[in-house]
């Protein structure tokens, strides 16, 4: 009965959340509103028994994703005006996605059912004797080990990438090298320079002013 | 967690209302202990600097904390013109609940009782590391909800540095995952019942804790704890020189207090966390006759206000970092450090045999 309750709870603050996604004027309350769903979501997922899912949904998306999300969206000086220009005409793709997706959706209960209480696609994937973390651990480092690996070539070439694309060097920038300021020493950073007697003399502007000449 | 869940609802009311009445009694006595904590970073402070500190306030200043908390709630809010009051008012709440809630999962003891927890899940180090990720939103939506340019600046940075060291906190984490073998927090504590003392025949004693096997680490996290909860002197958040007081510039009042309350309670959390993973948490120091007669729940006390003694010292005698430098150090000094000794210690566990 909690269960259930939790369900429904949690399915429709993410549903509602998800909508003032996409209603909301200002596009921090949007994120705001998209880190809500997150949550929902993870807790979803906590009720289907994958808790580890679900906590990886809340570091890697709401600790992580979200963050750079929250950080460009503020940083940026969004145009509502231009914003809202472009609806009317992209309104129809739009109707075009959701409504494929709809179809999707319709089909996919046509097809099985509405027989998708909470509780009931848990059973299958969670053997008994372990917890979902070392179930998936399991299956992902050994039977699924080559899509794994090739996930994370994928990830490593993006990431290279996106630094190759941000990374450039600019000049008259002053730096610091820490292993350079270490490396100093008195042979070095100091010079002694021979001052030969009676070959010097003070230049007249660095000379000090005495009273009588002041006043 | 969802067993958890349907374990409650078997019970019925009554492990409901059990289960409220042990987090009541945990948050009370967290906030009684943060309270005398915080007067204890103050004297130490005091103390280092030659003062005497906060004294006038009940027996040696005792009660300073309990006084600081009726100053603020008496005070009137005010909320700038300019601001976006919802999330304004919003973000002090979600850093204290979020920081709060990570004390669901970290265990104090465990004896014939059974185990000193809200909710002994089995994915609670996760859990742990989700929370404490999600501290950074009170900051950013603080700095941004205020309207103004020196709490959006301080909160740039602070998120900046907290993303940067949750990094290397998550790959300490990962090290003493791979030689614990589970995600459950108690079992981290009972793993380090057995280890390098006991492995050279002694009885068990502190030889045994994870912050001899993994010495580097142990530094590495205590100094990525610093800078997660934003301490000195990592404090770039709220540089009092540059950016006054950074994200909390506007606030003042309760939302303050929030703000203070939640900083305060994830570096109690850090503490925890530094002596469950590293120092044995409620494991008595050496296994013989005068210690483990001792309750457990002392040996945590200890350890985990010895850690924030620690806190209190560096706070004390460091000086503050520069932002390049604290993010040289992140990304240039702990990450690779971090990334090598996950590789070693999964190596020497695989090839020694002596993976759990």
């Amino acid at each position: 009965m909690v269960t259930a309750i939790f369900f429904y709870l949690f399915s429709t603050l993410a549903i509602a959340s998800a909508a003032f996604v996409v209603l909301a004027r200002n596009p921090v309350h949007a994120v705001l509103f998209l880190i809500l769903t997150f949550f929902n979501a993870a807790g979803l997922f906590v009720l289907l028994n994958a808790e580890f899912l679900a906590m990886l949904l809340v570091v890697v998306y709401v600790g992580a994703v979200a963050v750079l999300f929250l950080f460009v969206v503020m940083m940026l000086d969004v145009d509502f005006a231009e914003l809202k220009a472009g609806f009317i005409k992209n309104a129809p793709v739009g109707a075009l996605v959701g409504g494929v997706v709809l179809a999707e959706l319709v089909a996919l209960f046509a097809f099985h059912g509405l027989d998708v209480a909470p509780g009931k696609i848990a059973a299958a994937a969670v053997p008994s004797d372990l917890t979902n973390t070392e179930a998936l651990g399991q299956i992902l480092y050994t039977k699924y080990v080559y899509f794994f690996q090739t996930a994370g070539m994928v990830l490593l070439v993006a990431m290279i990438g996106a630094i190759v694309l941000t990374l450039r060097h600019r000049e008259g920038v002053k730096r610091q090298s820490i292993s350079e300021q270490v490396a100093r020493g008195p042979a070095t950073g100091m010079e002694v320079v021979k001052v030969p007697s009676g070959g010097y003399t003070v230049p007249p502007v660095a000379r000090p002013k005495t009273p009588e000449a002041a006043e | 967690m969802s067993d958890f869940l349907t374990t409650l609802s078997d019970a019925g009311l009554w492990v409901w209302s059990f289960t409220g009445v042990q987090s009541l009694a945990l948050l009370l006595s967290l906030l009684i202990i943060i309270a005398f904590l915080l007067l204890m970073d103050r004297k130490v402070w005091a103390a280092v600097q030659m003062r005497r500190g906060p004294n006038v306030v009940g027996p040696f200043g005792l009660l300073q904390s309990f006084a600081d908390l009726l100053k603020f709630v008496f005070k009137e809010p005010v909320i700038p013109a300019g601001s976006d009051k919802m999330v304004f008012l919003l973000a002090p709440l979600a850093t204290a609940t979020f920081a709060l809630a990570s004390w669901a999962v970290i265990p104090v003891n465990e004896n014939s009782w059974g185990k000193w927890v809200i909710s002994d899940m089995n994915v609670g180090i996760l859990y742990l590391l989700a929370i404490s990720s999600l501290g950074v939103y009170g900051i950013i939506m603080g700095g941004w909800a205020s309207n103004s340019k020196y709490p959006f600046m301080g909160a740039l940075r602070s998120a900046a540095q907290m993303v940067s060291y949750e990094v290397s906190i998550g790959l300490v984490i990962i090290c003493v995952l791979l030689c614990v073998g589970s995600l459950n927090v108690t079992a981290v504590v009972n793993a380090q019942k057995d280890g390098i003392g006991t492995g050279l025949g002694l009885t068990p004693s502190l030889l045994d804790w994870h912050w001899l096997a993994l010495f580097p680490m142990f530094i590495v996290f205590f100094i990525s704890a610093l800078a997660e909860t934003n301490r000195p002197p990592f404090d770039l958040v709220e540089a009092e020189s540059e950016l006054v007081a950074g994200f909390m510039v506007e606030y003042g009042s309760t939302p303050y207090l929030l703000y203070m309350l939640g900083e305060y309670v994830a570096i109690v959390t850090m503490c925890a966390m530094t002596t469950i993973m590293f120092l044995g948490g409620w494991l008595p120091p050496i296994d013989i006759a005068p210690f483990n007669w001792v309750p457990g729940i002392f040996w945590f006390l200890a350890k985990s206000v010895m850690v924030f003694f620690m806190f209190a010292m560096v706070k004390a005698f460091v000086p503050r970092y520069r932002y390049d430098q604290l993010m040289r150090l992140g990304w240039k000094v702990f990450l690779p450090l971090s990334l090598v000794m996950v590789v070693l210690t999964a190596s020497v566990l695989h090839f020694g045999g002596l993976a759990p």
